[in-house]
């Protein structure tokens, strides 16, 4: 239905993450697909892999999917996220180097147009000095 | 423009969603002699921080170039409310 590149939003804050969606949703609108996750079960912070691939599923959409982190382990558990998906997803997921909440209003101005993930991610990435 | 807070956070995602409608390449400046960035890029458009009350100078280049301009000029002019 939705053939619009997808955005995830990992944060170790279930707030920061939730907040994060809720700005993309209400600057860029709800033609791209959205999963969000952070926080630990116990209410506290973390990020963890089955969330992520959650996440990763709600948005899904077959021009792939661009992934948002905060710090450290969001990185390194959405890398292995993407590694644990069916290999025909795999490389259809990227994680972009920008800041989280800025990257994803980006990422996700770029993907309402419809572009490619590569555009998407290099849009985000765009905000990061080289 | 008038618009309270300038080209903020959300007129400048309106305005490149807007301007990535249009096959035409489209340009923004903030004088008539630019220098002109390119409308379709939410990163430049953002990072133009153009305030309230200042003028945005469009120009365009391509098959539908004139309504790309129109519709442009209407958002702007509309204070970036959304259109119908």
């Amino acid at each position: 239905m939705n053939d619009n590149v997808g955005i995830v939003i990992v944060s170790h804050s279930a707030d920061v993450a939730r907040g994060t969606a809720m700005m993309v949703e209400q600057m860029v609108g709800r033609e791209v697909p959205l999963g969000w996750c952070g926080g630990d079960p116990d209410g506290g912070l973390g990020t963890n892999v089955e969330a992520i691939m959650a996440a990763i599923d709600k948005a899904w959409s077959d021009k792939g999917v661009a992934i948002l982190v905060d710090l450290g382990g969001a990185e390194t558990n959405s890398e292995m996220a993407i590694e644990m998906l069916p290999e025909a997803r795999r490389s259809r997921v990227v994680v972009c180097n920008a800041p989280v909440v800025e990257g994803a209003v980006m990422a996700a101005t770029e993907a309402a147009s419809g572009a490619t993930l590569d555009a998407v991610r290099r849009t985000a990435e765009e905000l990061t000095p080289a | 423009m008038r618009h309270e807070v300038g080209l903020h956070a959300r007129p400048s995602v309106k305005l490149t969603k807007l301007a990535k409608a249009f096959e035409s390449k489209i340009d923004l400046g903030l004088s008539p002699d630019g220098p002109w960035i390119d409308a379709k890029s939410i990163v430049k458009v953002m990072a133009t921080k153009a305030p309230k009350d200042s003028t945005i100078y469009f120009r365009a280049e391509g098959a539908d170039a004139k309504a790309a301009l129109d519709a442009l000029v209407m958002l702007v002019d509309g204070d970036f409310q959304d259109g119908p």
